[in-house]
């Protein structure tokens, strides 16, 4: 059935056997330039990128050109709605949210996105692993999963505290070692449906004819599980990246209420959406841009793991 | 399961019922259930007497009761055997209740809905684990006495309250003597009497049983028991805190005749921690360990007007915002317990006019524990050592200085609301206790001042250093939203002066924890300061006072598994001898002097600092009345005297 | 086949025993303590507290505990919960019923709900309905249960006055009226709930849908003339399916451990807080007793995933 697929991708780096005759005075076009005609035509995926880049840019640039610290706060000035002064409102202390909404974002934008690839890589490396060999090594690393799977979070994660964190903070300082804890952490507990949904489709696609003809073509097992069979997965796992950043963010807040991870006053949009809930009915601004602030940035990745999806699959090459 | 139908009941019951004299409506009630009438001609004479709807009702769930069992046993039907109570002495909450009902009905209130965000998980009192055991155990089994919110003992399974003048308590308080009420049943049926005291003591005291409450039973020396409605209770030493045995929470009655054969290993498996038999109002029809407890009237009860509420549901779990706004705003439920919410957050729910917050002055102090002893160096496998100072805070200077950079006014009314108010004192009640010496105030420059003074001076980077030591310090708590804020404002004065703060925040199961090898324990204590709450749980306060005894074992410390209770590693040998004098101090004026100067004592010598002085908050239903909530003890204490109005 | 069967469940004794080992020790080294509540409570000296934790056995080396543990689960005995001292097998009985009715429920129908959503987004990609769904589905994601939960309380409480916000088990109305009490106070739990499951099943579900709808068997199968719901449910769907029963037997035995946050809110008390305070109490031998019958769902269910991966693609064979 991928046979289509295949060939493109056969060709793309290795050097492309049959395509160079056809078109010889052209620039081999590759996969990845294909690609990336296909993802401009995406309209949702630009605006996404473009959406994604603006708040990667603003909360690195922002702290620095806003004049109200985040971590300066004035009670005269205490649940004021959005105002000219403070955009986003101020939280029950006087924060200006606009603030920790910049300062915070670096945080759960780097942790989401961080922790996300953490899982992904892990769960892709295990599925595929042990959905290519099969047999014993498949059994064992299912097994596996399944420990962690059945393993409930919060002993193990006051545990890691209880080991690690003074050690990490001591190694690596503060805030750095902090955050490698947290999004080791998260990327640790949240791999298991990534290793079963790559592992499913390996079983599936290894069957399948493009694999044996690689197999005859004499490419090694690296090339094929990584080259050839992976690509064809990527499709649910982008979807489990995507929804995996929304939790990361959404779990380093409830991290910070176990005590693991970075001190209680620094604002992270989790732990601001956690804060403002009691306040809803009277400061819903105090909800509304952490709330919105993550779900912005999720609806914008999503776009972007669609375009990409929808690029790296060239039957679709029309579909724009 | 229900257990302990007694037997022979009815008759006994029967004979007694000629005897008193009961109003109309009682006897109309009794009648129908014991079946001598039938519904209709309840119905006729209740008319007859010109009695109310809600009269009438109540009459005739009597009657739906009755003609539902089926006639082969009406032992257990019977009514209770009510014996008046003794004329003159009226409780006192009875008295005070706000709307005096001109017919007092039992049951007539019908089902009054309780709403505790952490649930009862066990229904023994001495085994329980928390507040919410205490509270829900309480609304089936009774202390000798209770205390009031102003710190008077209350008789409960006392006929009256001890004291030198009646010859209760002995002259040299090595003895108290305790007069029973008579005619008080259990549940099911048998008579409570002075063995179950006695049996109370055996059971809580034998090590084994691993009572909580085992603590302040050990004052005892013995318990005699010279008839069925006397206690004499002797201590080992004088003892002018005899009221903390048997009394309130903590002094709850046991019935020998169902524990007798579940004292020691075998407490934990009593079917009676589940489904408790007592002497209250209320007996458990239904309780499910984490979720719920529903309890229907006690027909042994001793009053027979008594309680109003026919069933009570304490339900259990969520958090305390959700609760506040299912009292206050939806009114799904008629009280409930400790709505720790913010300030601000609160008093915009109780706008919506559902409900009314109730705030009951508390005995608590929010403070910060000033750390004595270095935390940074390590010792014989131990740090925050005695003997081994704290390179700064040893100062009194440097203590003085972080005690003006807390604005505790701030805090109190920002975070706390009525639910705290700024305070210098660290023992707040009872009142005769309270110190009017101290005072405190918000003042920066006087802060840097002090520590300029000591030495500790601003460096380059704006943190103060002395000898290339940087002041940094690191100030933990439990996880709580209130304290996280209260942290943050304290830091942002801290580092205004040049102290560099880290701030710390642990789970509470940790914190909190007893558990010797877990550093983050607030006993182990081992960082700079560190907040929480703390109070007396008796009005004679010396449990509490001991949190600043200098006895080398009574220091938290690794020798004794960080069991002591003094945590700062504060010693002063001044309040050392006061705290030995107040424990065994009788005359009433000596002991206010001494209380009070230890309070001054470790005020004056900043070893914590009393940021707020904390309140109960709860919310009830506008119309729900007869509350009279206590510092001192279980909220559910006079349950049996709470009334719906209107 | 059979044989493949028993070799499976042949290999998920060790597995499970292997599981209990691990998480004993986990709760075993996790800080913590029952008595917690009374650090703070003078009547309640820190002694005493330490004495009832050693009667606990919580001071005993980790082996011997795991040893007695384990010989008395083999006698089908799940032990004593350390708070309420009743067995534990009691209180998870008391709270399976409410789980599979509230938590269950929510699962169903966001099965029911995201399969069809989730292909009728992949079909009509990028229509209208395609984006409204994608834009439904990641704020049901990137909002929290907590965040949802207080806005329908919000609104279906305090607002309309429609349904209660407390969750009852004790309801003694009988008849219709009591069942539709019933039915009421569950609504909120289960919306919340399903929001945020059918997000994620929709974004599989149309990701997987994506997959096969372009492949060259579909387009076959048109061009043969079959009618387009032929061509959807038995060509494209099928072999669509794979991820979807992947994810569905990953969150199946979670209706078991049933979800914390959600019953916190609507103090709806299933397995989720039952867990979790035993967790927050160190009640060993309840937390154990659950994530040991949770770890089996798991293996159960992964292994009936696996059974259904051959069925979907007779290519993928038992090993």
């Amino acid at each position: 059935m991928s046979e289509v697929t295949e060939q493109r991708r056969l060709k793309t780096p290795a050097g492309a056997v049959g395509m160079a005759v056809t078109l010889p005075a052209r620039k081999p076009r590759s996969l990845w330039s294909d690609a990336w005609r296909q993802f401009r035509h995406h309209r949702l995926a630009v605006a996404g990128s473009f959406v994604l880049l603006f708040m990667v840019i603003a909360t690195i640039v922002g702290p620095f050109l806003w004049p109200i610290p985040w971590n300066h706060f004035d009670m005269a000035e205490a649940l004021q709605g959005p105002s000219l002064r403070h955009p986003f409102g101020t939280s029950d202390l006087g924060h200006d949210i606009f603030a920790r909404i910049l300062w915070g974002g670096r945080i759960s934008i780097a942790v989401g996105v961080v922790a996300m690839l953490v899982a992904v890589i892990l769960g892709t490396l295990i599925g595929a692993v042990a959905g290519y060999f099969g047999g014993f090594l498949d059994s064992l690393l299912m097994r596996m999963t399944d420990m962690f799977i059945s393993i409930p979070s919060l002993p193990l994660l006051l545990l890691i505290t209880y080991l690690f964190q003074d050690r990490m903070k001591a190694m690596f300082g503060i805030e750095l070692g902090m955050f490698l804890l947290i999004v080791l952490v998260i990327g640790g507990l949240n791999w298991m449906p990534v290793a079963r949904l790559v592992r499913a489709s390996f079983l599936s696609l290894k069957q399948k004819e493009f694999v044996e003809a690689a197999h005859c073509i004499g490419v090694g097992t690296g090339g094929i599980i990584f080259r050839h069979i992976l690509p064809n997965t990527l499709s649910p796992v982008i979807v489990a990246a995507t929804l995996g950043v929304a939790q990361a963010i959404i779990t380093e807040s409830a991290l910070s209420f176990l005590g693991l991870g970075f001190p209680p006053d620094i604002p992270t949009w989790g732990r601001m959406l956690y804060d403002g809930i009691n306040w809803i009915e009277f400061a819903p601004w105090m909800v509304l841009f952490p709330g919105g602030a993550i779900f912005l940035t999720v609806l914008s990745i999503n776009y972007v793991g669609d375009g990409l999806r929808d690029a790296l699959d060239p039957r679709r090459m029309f579909a724009v | 399961m229900r257990r302990g139908i007694p037997d022979g009941g009815d008759e006994l019951g029967a004979t007694r019922e000629e005897g008193v004299v009961m109003d109309e409506l009682k006897q109309l009630e009794a009648a129908a259930r014991t079946g001598q009438l039938n519904r209709r001609e309840v119905l006729k004479r209740a008319a007859a007497l010109g009695f109310s709807a809600p009269a009438i009702a109540a009459l005739l769930a009597a009657c739906a009761r009755q003609e539902a069992t089926p006639t082969t046993a009406p032992a257990a039907q019977t009514p209770a055997p009510t014996t008046p109570a003794p004329a003159g002495t009226p409780t006192p909450a009875a008295a005070a209740s706000p709307t005096p009902a001109p017919v007092a009905q039992r049951g007539q209130g019908g089902l009054v809905k309780l709403l505790w965000w952490q649930a009862p998980t066990i229904l023994n009192p001495h085994l329980a684990q928390g507040t919410k055991d205490f509270d829900a155990s309480r609304i089936v089994m009774e202390p000798l006495a209770d205390v009031n919110d102003a710190g008077e003992l209350v008789p409960i399974l006392a006929e009256e309250i001890p004291s030198v003048e009646n010859g209760g308590v002995a002259k040299d308080a090595k003895s108290v003597t305790w007069k029973l009420k008579r005619n008080v049943k259990w549940s099911d049926g048998t008579p409570f009497t002075s063995k179950d005291v006695k049996f109370t003591y055996e059971y809580v005291i034998n090590e084994a049983t691993t009572a909580t409450t085992m603590g302040n039973y050990q004052v005892i020396e013995s318990i005699e028991t010279p008839d069925d409605y006397t206690v004499v209770i002797k201590f080992k030493n004088p003892n002018p805190a005899w009221m903390n045995v048997f009394v309130g929470p903590y002094g709850m009655i046991l019935p020998e005749h169902v524990l007798r054969d579940y004292v020691g290993e075998k407490a934990r498996n009593a079917p009676f921690n589940l489904n408790p038999i007592g002497t209250g109002a209320y007996k458990v029809k239904e309780f499910r360990p984490g979720d719920v407890v529903v309890y229907e009237i006690n027909e042994n009860y001793r009053e027979p007007d008594k309680p109003y509420f026919a069933q009570v549901e304490m339900k259990g779990g969520g958090d305390a915002t959700t609760a506040a706004r299912a009292v206050l705003q939806t009114g799904e439920v008629d009280y409930a317990w400790n709505l720790q919410v913010e300030a601000t957050v609160l008093d915009q729910l109780e706008k919506a006019g559902v409900g009314v917050v109730e705030v009951i002055e508390g005995v608590n102090v929010e403070r910060i524990l000033i750390n004595m002893t270095d935390p940074r160096k390590e010792v014989d496998g131990e740090r925050s050592k005695l003997g081994v100072p704290h390179p700064w805070q040893s100062d009194l200077r440097v203590r003085r200085a972080y005690a003006l950079a807390c604005q505790r006014d701030v805090i109190a009314n920002t975070l706390y609301g009525r639910a705290g108010k700024a305070t210098s004192n660290i023992l707040v009640a009872p009142e005769r206790f309270v110190s009017k010496n101290t005072s405190w105030k918000f003042d920066l420059n006087e802060a840097a001042k002090l520590l300029d003074e000591a030495g500790w001076t601003k460096g380059p980077d704006g943190v103060r250093q002395k000898d290339g030591v940087r002041m940094e310090i690191v100030y933990q708590t439990s996880i709580n939203p209130v304290r996280q804020k209260t942290q943050e404002i304290i830091k942002n004065a801290f580092e205004q002066l040049g102290i560099k703060v880290e701030l710390k925040s642990i789970e509470a199961s940790v914190f909190f924890s007893s558990d010797p090898g877990n550093p983050d324990t607030y006993a182990h204590f081992y960082t700079d300061i560190e907040m929480f709450t703390n109070g007396p749980s008796s009005t004679y306060p010396l449990d509490y006072m001991i949190s600043w005894y200098g006895k080398e074992d009574n220091i938290a410390q690794k020798a004794n598994n960080w069991a002591g209770n003094n945590i700062e590693r504060w010693q002063n040998e001044e309040y050392d001898k006061l705290f030995e004098q107040a424990q065994t101090e009788l005359d009433p004026k000596k002991q206010e002097e001494l209380f009070i100067k230890m309070n001054d004592l470790v005020v004056n010598n900043v070893v914590i600092i009393p940021l707020v002085h904390r309140n109960g908050v709860s919310g009830r239903k506008k119309n729900l009345t007869g509350l009279e909530l206590s510092r001192w003890t279980d909220e559910t204490w006079n349950i049996a005297n709470w009334r719906r109005s209107g | 086949m059979t044989q493949y069967l028993i070799r499976r469940i042949l290999i998920s004794i060790p597995t499970l025993v292997a599981i209990s080992i691990v998480i004993f020790t986990i709760l075993a080294l996790a800080p913590g303590d029952p008595l917690a509540e009374f650090a703070m409570n003078p009547a309640v000296p820190p002694e005493v507290r330490q004495r009832i934790r050693k009667s606990m056995g919580l001071d005993d080396p980790i082996p011997v505990r795991y040893v007695k543990w384990a010989s008395s689960m083999l006698r089908g005995d799940f032990g004593y919960s350390f708070r309420s001292k009743s067995p534990v097998i009691d209180l998870i009985r008391q709270r399976l019923p409410t789980t599979l009715y509230v938590i269950g429920t929510a699962y169903l129908v966001s099965v029911l709900i995201a399969i069809p959503v989730g292909v009728l987004s992949a079909i009509r990609q990028y229509s209208i309905f395609d984006n409204v769904a994608t834009t439904l589905a990641f704020i049901g994601f990137s909002l929290p249960t907590f965040v949802t939960g207080i806005l329908f309380i919000l609104l279906f409480s305090v607002k309309l006055g429609w349904l209660p916000m407390i969750y009852r088990t004790t309801i003694e109305t009988e008849g219709l009226a009591g069942l539709w009490e019933r039915v009421k106070q569950a609504l909120m739990p289960i919306m919340v709930l399903g929001l945020f499951e059918t997000a994620a099943l929709t974004r599989y579900t149309r990701a997987a849908m994506l997959e096969t709808i372009h492949q060259d068997y579909v387009r076959t199968a048109r061009a043969k003339g079959l009618a387009e719901r032929v061509v959807i449910l038995r060509h494209a769907m099928r072999n669509a399916l794979i991820p979807v029963v992947t994810i569905v037997a990953l969150s199946i035995p979670g209706i078991f451990t049933g979800a914390v946050i959600t019953e916190q809110i609507f103090r709806v008390p299933g397995m989720g807080s039952l867990l979790i305070s035993a967790i927050r109490d160190n009640d060993t031998p309840v937390i154990m007793a659950i994530t040991i019958i949770f770890s089996a769902l798991v293996v159960l269910f992964n292994l009936i995933a696996d059974i259904l991966y051959g069925v979907l693609d007779p290519r993928i064979k038992y090993e």
